[in-house]
């Protein structure tokens, strides 16, 4: 005890490059939930939960991104971790739910520049044409062999949620784009 | 590479999805009441048609969710996608 | 040299930027927009190569990416060297060197043309028969040395060092090929606000439009014309062309490879910049605008230097300011070939004589020819050339009524030349279209295969489609442009007409051998001149059986050189269907395959080659290992520490080391690797119950059980230890390799079976790292650093999990061994994995303990006869073979995989068991893999009775120990049984697989 111990992030040792940035600690829950809570899900978290496939809803500074019909990855604040977990286990008694913490599971990166989609598509089969993949979708995915979620925030600003031990190779993949002049 | 209707996702590629084998070959309720035929036959007998066959998919890197598909084995397009438990042709596992 | 063929003007070269390269070490001097092949013809260089097989000199025949002759290698350093080019692509740069293939030890002078004396032995498939005797002399004798005759180009020796970009792309109208039907078709969607991608195999856009001097289009001479379409297209956002691209392969559902160079025409490429770039285009609609490819007549000697193809000879002369020759014969079935001869004769370049196979050639470019006063022999063949390094005359033969050629050697008339020209028609590219699986049909009237039924959403438009002619082909390319734009849901644009001048549009064309009247058996007349296949060759393999098109051509190997048969498949179709006695369209043509033209291993690997090959997926405790000079292994993805040695210790020492410190002290194991899932619901125990042997639904909260999952063909898919956090919530652990896979197969069931099931799975994998504490000093350390939890002996036995705290860290902790001693697994959030093994590393200082690795953690847990599914388990083992039958739970109905269980055989006594080995020699590690029999003496066959799964040296034993899996196993333990070496037999002795504590003491310490 009396130990103090450092919190480190799976991209930590990774160079900021100009248009690639990791993101901070931050909270993340998976909840998984019938159609009957997730109005209860909705008021003890804040946000409403999307229910239209592959679409991310905000308010302040959470956010509920649909993975699935009865699946959503909420996050939060890292210093909210625990009182949001506990509201919504508190919101959902009645409802048979799951709920796992995911903060250190998974870490993000931010591609933002005008080149964001191009440089996305060195990896990701997904067409990102604003018609096809709007501001506001999100949607499990591959880039290149890294499972990721990948999140359009903006029209020129994309999130990717990534499995920590793949950020490494999803960052060097990325910044091989940029150096393909994909950074423009 | 297919394109693959998911029915929550739409139109997906090939490689987001895996493949999950014949569909509509449900888990028998009581399995020691099978002879050892009908146990076998559960577990590697399957129709391998040359044409429309119903099969399952998982959209393993998207939603995660399994569902039904028919598929031409010939011309490798699908007919139609369904989730689990809705109308036939895909009924099946559900 | 100078560019004594050039002519004074006219072209798209740059005339002002002379361009000095270097061809077989010699000198040259081309221009700015030169490709090497007509660099080379400026200088009057035919002679590019010597033939796969025959070694016979070769020229250049094509202009384009048909070229089968003039493969040549090109590089800047042997790490870019690029075999197998054809001149007829490659942009001339500043210092480009280039060298010819298969020749030794000179182009002029190649002792490999004996090979042409030998050709009597080499007949079709002389693979196959001739060289068989003797018997073994074939892989020691004779495949060397054909393999180092007949060949390409020669692979480079270094690793190639540029970089080759990857993309994705998307768009409503992909127009493959950027002729004028595809650049019509390029503007049509983009009218329609379609997302278009344009590509074109050239470096400049146009196709047979780069060539065009006469007509006009919509006023405006045609290259105008093209410049401004070409410069509207490159304003529209939405539309994308793409130069120096080819689209190589059609895949499914409109999934299109395209390969884009990049800077191989650069003479000082940007070294970051990607060489090439491979797009992976899903198109909505796609409009093939391929063109079509001039085929070679097939008359005796109609290979040699000076012989090309008669629109190519145009191309060189209009587009590139080439003359190919300075006399030259015409030997034409078709048309287009009188527009050769027409340009040639202006542009001062004598025309001995158009020999035309058909017997009244007319039609404005014949009546122009004839004006211009060219000879024009009607109803004439080419009967035989003489020239060995080029072409010096041909011999010209008169047709009879019959269709045959005037008989004996010595016929006709003899014809001095430097270029003889040669058209046989023009065959459609419907290379894509067939790639496409789309069905093609025989069209009579153009004697062509012409798409017919599409299985893609795709449009053929022009020459692939088999419309001829300027008009048309801007006509029929807009319209279907513009259908494409409408099908994928954008405007169609209206409609546009082509108001065309001055294009002359042409017809005729032959298939197959010539008449030549000479001995059929005596004549070389090439089909398949990159695989050298003559005509004498299809007629041999009809007469030795072969009845298929696609066995001829394998038998042959006619069609399947790197130009994939582009000039030789009709040709070579038309003679087998003659041999064959029954029509073309029914012997019918082989299936094209992918690529249209070779595509470097670079562009299809990419980025993922290197440390990118596949993500290397590192621990949270990874950097500090690293630090600490571990040794790694590869698990999967996963890199593990396998053992840390200490200066001056092999991995024997380390891990004798390693394992002594666990067993007397205390060791520190990074298992953040093991696969874990949350299992969370009120069904939770429930749908265990049903997933895995072990029952569930008693496991008290804050206790763990070890659990094994059989597929449902009852064998043993995955094992690890599940811990009950809640009476809903189960933290459970699975093997590294088969996290994905279990779960995988828990969704599967869950989903689809067993959906009313109120429980849901996460992968928490990657949440948790995972520090094993393992020896019986264990508790010491751990203890100090823990709140929140008593660790005490009987507060927290074997097999408990408890939440609390660890150095300040929330965690799971739990109370399990892999080792057989005390042990502990800290679960801790990723993020503080590395610190938390920190705290616990100084904790431990004054106990010393060691980390260890896996190599370590294999031995302690074989010295205690854990398995390890995958190394005991293959597949085919049953939880009873590996002595786990204990675990299942008795009480339970049905689980998965247990009614195979109760098949008779799965509890044959004469399964594989899992035991124990012990060799006659303490010393002696068998090899993992290695046959168990029992008397070795017995003649072959000799039964195996099994195998060695795991076998290490035991520091604890001090003496080598094995696991096995054999036959009856547990009822032959204290038997002798043997395990034959290469050179020797090993006697060992089957005994308990617990090597150590066989009562596990240890486990409670």
């Amino acid at each position: 005890m009396g130990e103090s111990v450092e919190r480190e992030g799976a991209l930590d040792l990774l160079a900021t490059a100009t248009r690639l940035a990791a993101s901070g600690p931050e909270a993340r829950l998976v909840l998984r939930v019938r159609p009957a809570g997730v109005a209860a899900a909705s008021s003890a978290f804040g946000v409403d939960l999307p229910t239209m496939p592959c679409r991310a809803e905000r308010a302040g500074a959470c956010a509920a991104l649909w993975l699935g019909p009865d699946e959503w990855l909420l996050l939060a604040p890292a210093a909210d971790e625990g009182c949001v977990a506990a509201a919504l286990e508190d919101g959902l008694a009645g409802h048979p739910h799951s709920l796992v913490t995911a903060s250190h599971r998974q870490t993000a990166v931010v591609v933002d520049g005008a080149r964001a989609a191009a440089l996305l598509a060195i990896g990701c089969p997904l067409d990102l044409d604003l018609a096809a993949f709007p501001v506001g979708m999100c949607t499990r995915t591959l880039f290149a062999k890294a499972p990721i979620v990948l999140w359009r925030q903006g029209v020129a600003r994309f999130r990717i949620e990534v499995w920590r031990s793949f950020a490494p190779y999803l960052w060097q993949v990325l910044d091989g784009g940029l150096r393909e002049g994909l950074a423009e | 590479m297919l394109l693959i209707p998911c029915p929550w996702c739409g139109l997906r590629p090939e490689i987001e999805f895996s493949y999950g084998g014949e569909a509509n070959i449900a888990r028998p309720a009581d399995p020691a009441a099978l002879t050892d035929e009908e146990w076998g036959a559960f577990l590697y007998l399957r129709t391998n048609p040359k044409g429309r066959h119903a099969e399952r998919w998982r959209h393993a890197n998207g939603c995660g969710r399994f569902f039904n598909a028919v598929r031409d084995t010939v011309s490798d397009f699908f007919e139609t996608t369904t989730k689990p438990g809705e109308l036939p042709p895909s009924g099946g596992k559900s | 040299m100078s560019e004594a063929f050039r002519t004074r003007d006219g072209g798209r070269i740059d005339r002002t930027r002379p361009r000095s390269f270097r061809f077989d070490g010699v000198g040259y001097q081309g221009l700015a927009g030169d490709t090497l092949a007509s660099a080379l013809l400026a200088n009057g260089v035919h002679l590019v190569g010597r033939s796969f097989k025959y070694h016979r000199p070769r020229g250049v025949v094509a202009a384009g990416s048909d070229e089968p002759n003039a493969l040549v290698g090109v590089w800047r350093d042997e790490a870019s060297y690029a075999p197998n080019l054809r001149a007829t692509q490659v942009e001339l740069y500043e210092g480009l060197r280039a060298e010819s293939q298969n020749r030794s030890p000179s182009l002029r002078f190649d002792r490999g043309a004996m090979a042409g004396l030998l050709a009597p032995f080499l007949p079709a498939g002389f693979y196959y028969k001739t060289f068989l005797w003797p018997r073994r002399a074939w892989a020691r004798f004779w495949e060397p040395r054909i393999r180092a005759m007949a060949g390409l180009g020669r692979a480079p020796t270094l690793p190639d060092r540029d970089r080759y970009a990857q993309t994705y792309a998307h768009c409503d109208v992909l127009v493959v090929g950027g002729g004028p039907a595809g650049i019509a078709a390029a503007l049509a969607a983009a009218a329609g606000h379609a997302r278009v991608i344009l590509c074109d195999e050239q470096a400049e856009l146009g196709g047979s439009l780069l060539a065009e001097t006469e007509a006009t289009i919509d006023g405006m001479a045609a290259q105008a014309w093209l410049a401004e379409a070409l410069a509207r297209l490159a304003r529209e956002p939405r539309v994308r062309v793409l130069p120096r691209t080819t689209g190589f392969g059609y895949f499914a559902h409109n999934f299109v490879g395209l390969a884009e160079r990049l800077t191989d025409h650069l003479a000082e490429p940007d070294p970051q910049a990607p060489r090439e770039r491979l797009w992976q285009v899903r198109a909505r609609e796609v409009v093939l605008a391929t063109g079509a490819l001039e085929r070679p007549l097939v008359f005796p000697e109609n290979d040699r230097p000076g012989i090309m193809l008669a629109d190519a000879a145009r191309t060189y002369l209009r587009r590139y300011g080439v003359k190919p020759g300075s006399r030259a014969v015409v030997a034409t079935a078709h048309d287009g070939a009188y527009r050769a001869a027409l340009d040639l004769h202006r542009a001062g370049v004598a025309v001995a004589a158009v020999a035309d196979l058909r017997p009244d050639p007319e039609g404005p470019l014949v009546e122009a020819a004839r004006a211009a006063g060219i000879a024009i022999r009607p109803a004439t063949a080419i009967a035989g050339t003489k020239g060995r390094l080029r072409v010096r005359s041909a011999r010209l033969v008169r047709i009879g009524a019959e269709g045959e050629a005037g008989g004996g050697a010595s016929a006709g008339e003899t014809v001095g030349c430097d270029l003889l020209l040669m058209s046989g028609g023009f065959t459609p590219s419907v290379h894509l279209f067939s790639q496409s699986r789309g069905q093609l049909a025989f069209d009579p009237v153009s004697a062509a295969f012409l798409p017919a039924r599409p299985a893609e959403r795709c449009r053929s438009a022009g020459a692939c489609r088999g419309t001829f002619g300027l008009a048309a082909a801007l006509i029929e390319g807009y319209a279907a442009g513009e259908a494409a734009s409408a099908a994928a849901g954008r405007g169609g644009a209206p409609g546009l007409g082509f108001a065309v001048t001055g294009a002359i549009d042409t017809r005729g064309g032959t298939l197959g051998a010539t008449p030549h009247g000479r001995d059929a058996a005596r004549v070389k007349a090439f089909v398949d001149f990159q695989n050298d296949v003559t005509a004498k060759d299809v007629k041999l393999a009809v007469r030795e059986g072969f009845r298929s098109i696609e066995h001829i051509k394998r038998y042959t190997t006619t069609g399947m050189a790197t130009d994939q048969g582009k000039s030789s498949n009709m040709n070579a179709l038309a003679i087998a269907a003659v041999a064959l006695g029954r029509p073309l369209p029914e012997v019918g043509l082989t299936t094209f395959r992918m690529p249209y033209t070779p595509v470097s291993f670079g562009a299809f690997a990419g980025f993922a080659r290197g440390e990118l090959f596949d993500p290397l997926r590192r621990t949270p405790i990874d950097p500090w290992a690293e630090a600490a000079g571990a040794v790694f292994e590869e698990v999967g993805q996963w890199r593990r520490a396998r053992y840390f040695p200490r200066e001056g210790e092999d991995m024997h020492q380390a891990v004798g080391r390693e394992v002594r410190a666990v067993r007397q002290g205390v060791g520190i194991f990074d298992g953040s690797t093991l696969g874990k899932i949350e299992v969370v619901g009120p069904d939770a125990a429930e749908f265990l119950n049903r997933m895995y042997v072990n029952a569930w639904s008693k496991l008290a909260p804050g206790r763990c059980r070890y659990g094994v999952m059989l597929r449902e063909d009852g064998f043993v898919m995955d094992d690890g230890v599940v811990g009950r956090m809640a009476p809903d919530r189960f933290h459970v652990t699975t093997t590294t390799g088969g996290a994905a896979r279990v779960l995988a197969t828990m969704e599967d069931y869950l989903q689809t079976e067993w959906a009313d099931l109120d429980v849901w799975l996460t992968s928490t994998s990657e949440q948790w790292a995972v520090i094993a504490l393992q020896g019986p000093r264990a508790r010491e350390v751990l203890a100090p650093l823990v709140a929140g939890a008593d660790i005490g002996r009987e507060a927290f036995p074997h097999m408990s999990v408890r939440a609390c705290r660890v150095a300040g860290v929330e965690a799971r902790l739990f109370r399990v061994s892999f080792s057989g001693e005390l042990g502990f697994e800290v679960n801790v959030p990723a993020d503080y994995g590395r610190a938390v093994w920190e705290a616990i590393l100084r904790a431990g200082r004054g106990f010393g303990i060691t980390p260890y690795g896996t190599e370590t953690m294999h031995v302690l847990r074989a010295e205690k006869g854990y398995i390890i599914v995958g190394q005991e388990t293959d597949g085919t083992a049953t939880p009873d073979d590996v002595g786990l039958s204990g675990l299942i739970g008795r009480t339970k109905k049905d689980f998965v995989g247990a009614r195979s269980l109760r098949r008779a055989a799965m509890a044959a006594p004469d399964r594989k068991q899992l035991v124990g080995l012990l060799t006659e020699d303490p010393r002696e590690v068998l090899q993992e893999g290695a046959q168990i029999v029992a008397n070795p003496q017995t003649p072959a066959p000799v039964p195996m009775l099994g195998h060695v799964t795991s076998a290490y040296h035991s520091p604890t034993l001090e003496r080598s120990i094995a696991l096995a899996m054999v036959r009856g196993g547990r009822a032959r333990i204290g038997e002798v049984l043997f395990v034959p070496m290469p050179g020797r037999v090993v006697k060992v002795s089957l005994c308990d697989p617990v090597f150590f504590d066989r009562e596990g003491v240890r486990l409670d310490g």
